[in-house]
């Protein structure tokens, strides 16, 4: 077992504190709202301040593929090979340290829950909101599949009855429609895993023993999975974790739980929805799909570039169409009214910016993984920020109706410019951290290209330069509708109705100060985060080895 | 310090600027935040000279590098992406940062002046800073991607700016327009960037994005490039110019953007932003070099705008619309020049057009603050008795740009134009004449134009009260001669135009708070601001007669009027070595930018003076006529060529009707599209989820009866057939305890299982019917 402050406990009390917390809630009287959220603060500041000896020791421990740093590694049910296994490299550093951040943020920005309009319950919401966080941090950790898999679970729980209990008026509509659909997309997972397992050995002294759910050992067995006789049932398995994954990032069309999710979910929660839940979508395509299936995912590049460039076009207009309006009908009362949803347009936004992950994970070239990855860092941040902002004109005005505000500018001059920056980032102002990752997720595409002449129906060639290009006016409409929403929001004459609205609190400023810096920070010094992530990426792109990596 | 950290102190200032006034600028007094604003451009000023020496002394400078973007790449650097923040000032840079520190310079001091009642002083200057500060990392950055960081940034800054006074709505929308204009044209820059760095990445081995390396690239390999991705490149890159700097297709944007303070129209819509494009140009000259194709294309484009451009120019009453089309009319002739591939030529106009462009706007501003807030020309008239300064410097900078010799706008486009005719770096010579023709037509119109201008404005009597504008729409009787009142302003083409009714705006009356104050200028009166009112409050209410501005706006003006005098002998052009004896400095100072050897002195051709003299009648018939037409005649040839030629008159005078095409073509189908994806996503992606939804519980439905009626039915029956059997054998019953609880507690589970479920059945069934 070692030192109780060993390096091998780092991850597991990351991963544990929050839980701890949400026990020791469970003692406190529903009356001592203070102490709860004071709990809460200091059970999500373990894993943040754990990041601080994280990060220290990783960057010391740059691993190759199978090499990860602080790892643990402990018998849980013997018989069939499963072990309670964590440990980080590159791919999973960062999502552990945004997951740490986010969660700890979040926890600040639920403080106001005694004001929000489902406001009973204190004990479960915070409870099940660091019950949240200790599966979003066990997947991201996890090497060992089943453990994986356990996580993923863990995690749906409590966001289903997070959104169904605090949400808006159709939480429990949008909780189950999450529900099910992840659910769907994990029972795909399960099987998948169990075919993997069955299929390499988990100990190689005693061949047909055991199970094998140890993803380091089936990512170094990836031939097994790529024999000339089993290629089209790992294809199979492969498309499988795919439609998985690609619910949870989410992408077209698989993404219609999101914005009735985060449409009905409460501030911190739509923050941790986009911020990190999408995030495991990419992060396992990487971890799991491309690292075991490789084989299978050189087949796949041509369909996910397809996909990662529906979902940033399909995506960026769906968003733009919210400001316009869209005509729709009640399904409870029939009743016909037009949606124009400034959330609903952020939850589209995010749809199209995953995209580009997805593009830059087809060109899978140095530039486009390391792309992928940072968009998927950078999405968090500026995502989570934009929810945040509309959370704060939620609280004050109870709508977010891209119509119904106007001129909000001149009463809340900070919240204006934070929400300036934070969509300035998204539409990638070159400067800020956006941009950085969508070039380096372009150029990837970009790089790709296939000269093999059955590739593509022949369009190899081109093909992901066409598409890589066409996605480029991804960029164009979201300074589309993000200009257009901040005119109808912020510009223009002041609506009377907001002449004393009270600009961004101290707290509120807490929240948004630590990601707008991020931006900054990494679009001008982005070195810092591509340097942690480029050894263990290297290795994954080496490792599927896409046609157009060698030289012509 | 040395140079190379000098040189990031360049574009470094203004923003520490910024990030002063930014943050605290609110709680600062007026003059520390003006001070402040052009100190920090002023220091950076007097250390471009330092380093314009410093490059004239021992050649090109480079900064201090720091990693930026770093993607290693596998073996051999295959597939790597590396961008530095690296700062290269070359004598191309040097000339760029002269003319935006010290331009930039006069600007700011002139705002102080300007804008001395506006409330959000300190935000504007903190704007002014950082638009100065992405301008020289755009023009200083030595890398495509880090000059992409000031080309987007002074793009913010510009949408900032126009929608300065965000309160009224149609400068929220101009804003927005000119940053969602130029992003269509970053589209294609995007895709060329990445064109060019792929290509010779996979071609020759060599990946990178730095200008000097790809320069060295293309000219090792010279040879076996492909002139076609060339073209390519080079195309793309420019539609990305035509964006920036206000070209056809992409030009509608400018003209809006006069929506912004006026000092702001000066700095970034005529001096500095809008010119990148034209540095663009000059600074990839080496993908220019290799395509004939694309360099015909650039040089018909900015041929094509400067005559588009230049017969709206006429038809305009508004002051600022006058000089916002000639602006994009002088930014054709530049992009003809580096079209033709008289590169010095296109950069000798760039900056001698920001001297007399900045003059003549900021001379605008002047008028405009002057007149109370009136733009219209029509209701001026006589101002040069008011307004002495303002209109000498005026009217010199009008002859600069008419091209009368000997002032700068004459050398700069005298000598593109026979650069045009002479050229055989285009596709086929018949282009260059086709460009000449386009350009010398485009310079009688631009005589003709800044003649009408310069006569309205300051000549005849004065036909309107300063700030009349703001009392009544139609309360001034406009002189017949001028042609019928134009209609309102068709304005920014905005998206929602067919939903929401276009905003009426907020031109309500503007009290004047400062009745009777007539002359003179009070920077410092606390006037109480009517929120809806920022740009008439900033522009001056001062009804009676109009007045002069005040020195910090008049000194900027005096010393651009002098250097649109003097300015042009920087760039003489060869003709002039007969009797100068001197070469052409600015060409010969340029040269080792596009690898060329110094200019020589070579014989010059006797059509060159013939050239020279078409231009120089060209302009004195343009400025004739338009005195002719428009002072000695009062206008009655104009008004009699309007209403026999009305519709032409009306086309025109609407721009051509571009916007209104732009409207129902792009901007309309766009829209209708994103409404009927979203319903498609509702309808369709979502409704196939939903439909998933309810055929499971239909499913279950059936199911559930079955198992009601059929399973349980045939449970029931084994049931009681072994209760049946079970009676007969009671007898046989021994009474043992733990089978009874084992049961009870199993059939309790079961029962208490099927009743939760029962009980959750509703809310799955309501679930899915919802």
């Amino acid at each position: 077992m070692g030192d109780l402050f060993g390096k091998e406990w780092l991850l597991t009390t990351m991963t544990f504190a929050p839980v701890l917390g949400a026990l020791v809630i469970l003692f406190l009287p529903r009356t001592a709202s203070a102490a709860i959220k004071w709990v809460s603060l200091a059970a999500a500041a373990v894993p943040l301040v754990c990041c601080w000896p994280l990060m220290q020791g990783f960057s010391a421990a740059k691993g190759k593929f199978t090499d990860f740093s602080f790892v643990q590694q402990l018998d849980w049910i013997p018989g069939f090979g499963i072990q309670y296994y964590v440990g980080v490299d590159g791919v999973s550093v960062t999502m552990v340290v945004l997951t740490a951040l986010i969660s700890f943020l979040c926890v600040i920005a639920s403080w106001g829950f005694e004001h929000w309009t489902v406001n009973r319950g204190i004990k479960g919401y915070f409870a099940l909101f660091l019950l949240l966080e200790t599966g979003m941090m066990g997947v991201f950790v996890s090497l060992d599949f089943f453990l994986f898999y356990v996580f993923w679970e863990i995690m749906l729980l409590p966001m289903y009855f997070l959104i169904g209990i605090w949400g808006g008026p159709r939480r429990e509509y949008a909780a189950i429609k999450f529900f099910l659909y992840t659910l769907a997309g994990s029972v795909l997972m399960l099987i998948v895993m169990l075919a993997m397992a069955f299929t390499v050995d988990g100990d190689p002294n005693a061949p047909g023993s055991q199970l094998c759910f140890n993803l380091p050992t089936l990512m170094q067995n990836s031939a097994a999975f790529a024999g000339e006789h089993a290629r089209d049932w790992w294809m199979l398995a492969f498309i499988g974790l795919y439609i998985g994954f690609a619910i949870k990032i989410p992408a077209f069309p698989f993404h219609t739980w999101l914005p009735d999710a985060h449409v009905e979910a409460p501030t911190p929660i739509s923050v941790i929805l986009a911020a990190v839940l999408l995030k495991m979508g990419t992060y396992g395509l990487i971890r799991i799909n491309y690292s075991i299936l490789p084989d299978a995912a050189r087949q796949f590049a041509p369909v996910m570039m397809f996909f990662g460039f529906v979902g940033i076009v399909y995506g960026a207009l769906c968003a733009m169409a919210q400001i316009r309006g869209v005509p729709r009908v009640n399904p409870q009362t029939g009743e016909h009214f037009i949606e124009r949803d400034w959330k609903k347009l952020i939850a589209y936004s995010s749809v199209s910016h995953m995209g580009f992950c997805m593009i830059g994970l087809a060109g899978c070239t140095p530039a486009g993984l390391s792309g992928c990855m940072f968009q998927m860092w950078n999405h968090g941040c500026i995502t989570g920020m934009l929810f945040l902002l509309v959370g704060v004109v939620y609280d004050r005005a109870h709508h977010r109706n891209i119509d119904g505000f106007g001129g909000l500018w001149t009463p809340m001059p900070k919240y204006g410019a934070l929400t300036a920056l934070a969509f300035m980032a998204s539409l990638g102002l070159p400067g800020l951290s956006g941009f950085v990752s969508e070039v380096l997720c372009f150029v990837g595409a970009f790089q790709a290209s296939d000269p093999a002449e059955n590739a593509v129906w022949g369009y190899g060639a081109s093909y992901y330069r066409v598409l890589t290009a066409l996605s480029v006016t991804g960029v164009v409409f979201g300074a589309g509708y993000f200009l257009w929403s901040y005119q109808k929001v912020f510009l223009g004459p002041l609506n009377p109705k907001y002449e004393a609205i009270e600009d961004v609190t101290w707290r509120e400023q807490l929240t948004l100060w630590p990601l707008a810096a991020i931006i900054v920070a990494l679009g001008i010094f982005p070195k810092y985060y591509l340097d942690i992530v480029g050894d263990s990426l290297k290795f994954v792109v080496n490792h599927v080895q896409m046609p157009w990596l060698k030289p012509g | 310090m040395d140079p190379q950290t000098l040189v990031w102190a360049v574009p470094l200032l203004p923003l520490a600027g910024f990030a002063v006034n930014a943050f605290v600028g609110r709680h600062l007094p007026k003059p520390v935040v003006g001070m402040l604003a052009c100190g920090t451009v002023l220091a950076s000023a007097i250390i471009s000279w330092v380093l314009f020496f410093h490059v004239r002394g021992s050649g090109p400078l480079t900064s201090h590098t720091f990693t930026w973007i770093d993607v290693p790449g596998l073996k051999d650097g295959y597939l790597k992406f590396v961008a530095e923040h690296k700062l290269v000032v070359d004598q191309l840079t040097a000339v760029m940062i002269l003319v935006v520190t010290n331009v930039g310079f006069l600007i700011h001091v002139y705002s102080t002046g300007y804008m001395a009642d506006d409330k959000r002083y300190s935000r504007y200057f903190a704007y002014l800073n950082l638009f100065t500060s992405f301008m020289l990392i755009l023009v200083m950055g030595g890398n495509m991607f880090l000059m992409f960081v000031g080309w987007e940034g002074v793009g913010l800054c510009s949408y900032l700016l126009i929608s300065f006074w965000y309160e009224k709505i149609e400068n929220a929308k101009a804003g927005m327009k000119a940053f969602i204009t130029n992003r269509v044209g970053d589209f294609a820059f995007t895709i060329g960037l990445m064109l060019l760095f792929v290509y010779l990445g996979t071609s020759f081995k060599t990946w990178t994005v730095d200008f000097g390396e790809m320069q060295k690239v293309i000219a090792e390999n010279k040879g076996s490039v492909q002139t076609g991705v060339m073209t390519a490149v080079g195309i793309l890159l420019f539609i990305g110019a035509t964006g920036k700097s206000a070209q056809l297709p992409l030009y509608t944007w400018l003209p809006d953007a006069m929506a912004g303070p006026t000092p702001v129209s000066a700095l970034i819509h005529a001096a500095t932003m809008v010119t990148a494009g034209v540095y663009m140009v000059a600074r990839m000259n080496f993908v220019y070099a290799l395509s004939p194709t694309a360099m015909t294309v650039i040089a018909v484009v900015g041929g094509a705008t400067a005559l588009f451009a230049g017969t709206i120019g006429v038809a305009q009453n508004d002051i600022k619309k006058v000089l916002a089309y000639s602006t994009v009319s002088q930014l054709g002739f530049m992009f003809m020049g580096v079209g033709v591939g008289a590169w010095a030529a296109g950069i000798f106009h760039l900056v001698t057009h920001s001297f007399f462009k900045a003059c003549l706007f900021l001379g605008s501003g002047s008028v405009i603050h002057g007149m109370g807030g009136e733009q219209d020309i029509r209701k001026m008239g006589g101002l040069k008795k008011y307004m002495p300064v303002t209109f000498w410097t005026f009217a010199i900078a009008s002859v600069a740009i008419a091209g009368i010799p000997p002032l700068a706008g004459f050398w700069s486009k005298d000598e593109i134009l026979w650069q045009a005719w002479s050229t055989h770096d285009l596709a086929h010579p018949i282009w260059g004449k086709l460009v000449w023709l386009m350009g010398a037509v485009a310079a009688a119109f631009t005589a003709f134009y800044m003649t009408r201008l310069v006569v309205l404005t300051f000549f005849g009597e004065l036909r309107s009260a300063p700030g009349a504008h703001a009392h009544s729409g139609g309360g001034v009787d406009l002189p017949d001669w001028m042609g019928e009142e134009k209609k309102p302003e068709p304005g920014t083409r905005n998206p929602e135009s067919p939903h929401g009714a276009p905003s009426a705006g907020h031109d309500a009356p503007a009290p004047a708070h400062d009745a009777g104050h007539g002359t003179g200028h009070a920077p410092s009166s606390a006037v109480p601001h009517d929120p809806h009112d920022h740009g008439k409050a900033a522009e001056g209410k001062h009804p009676g007669t109009p007045h002069e501005s005040p020195p910090s706006m008049t000194i900027p003006l005096v010393v651009l009027a002098a250097l649109s005098i003097v300015g042009g002998f920087l760039g003489m052009g060869a003709w002039m070595g007969a009797w100068t004896h001197m070469p052409n400095w600015f060409e010969t100072w340029l040269a080792p930018v596009w690898g060329k050897a110094a200019a020589e002195h070579h014989d010059v051709p006797t059509a060159e003076y013939v050239f020279v003299l078409i231009s120089v009648v060209i302009a004195v018939a343009g400025i004739l006529f338009g005195w002719r037409v428009y002072h000695k005649l009062k206008g009655e040839p104009a008004k009699n060529f309007t209403s026999k030629h009305r519709e032409l008159h009306e086309l025109v005078r609407d721009k051509y009707r571009v916007d209104e095409l732009y409207d129902a073509v792009v901007i309309e189908p766009l829209l209708e599209l994103n409404e009927t994806l979203a319903r498609f996503d509702n309808a369709v992606v979502d409704g196939a989820v939903n439909g998933t939804a309810s055929a499971g519980a239909s499913t279950a439905n059936v199911t559930g009866y079955f198992d009601n009626e059929v399973v349980d039915g045939g449970v029931n029956a084994t049931a009681h057939a072994v209760q049946t059997t079970g009676r007969g054998m009671r007898r046989l019953q021994t009474g043992n305890i733990k089978s009874y609880v084992t049961s009870a507690v199993v059939g309790g589970l079961i029962v208490i299982g099927a009743y939760c479920i029962s009980l959750k059945w509703q809310e799955i069934e309501r679930f899915f019917k919802s």
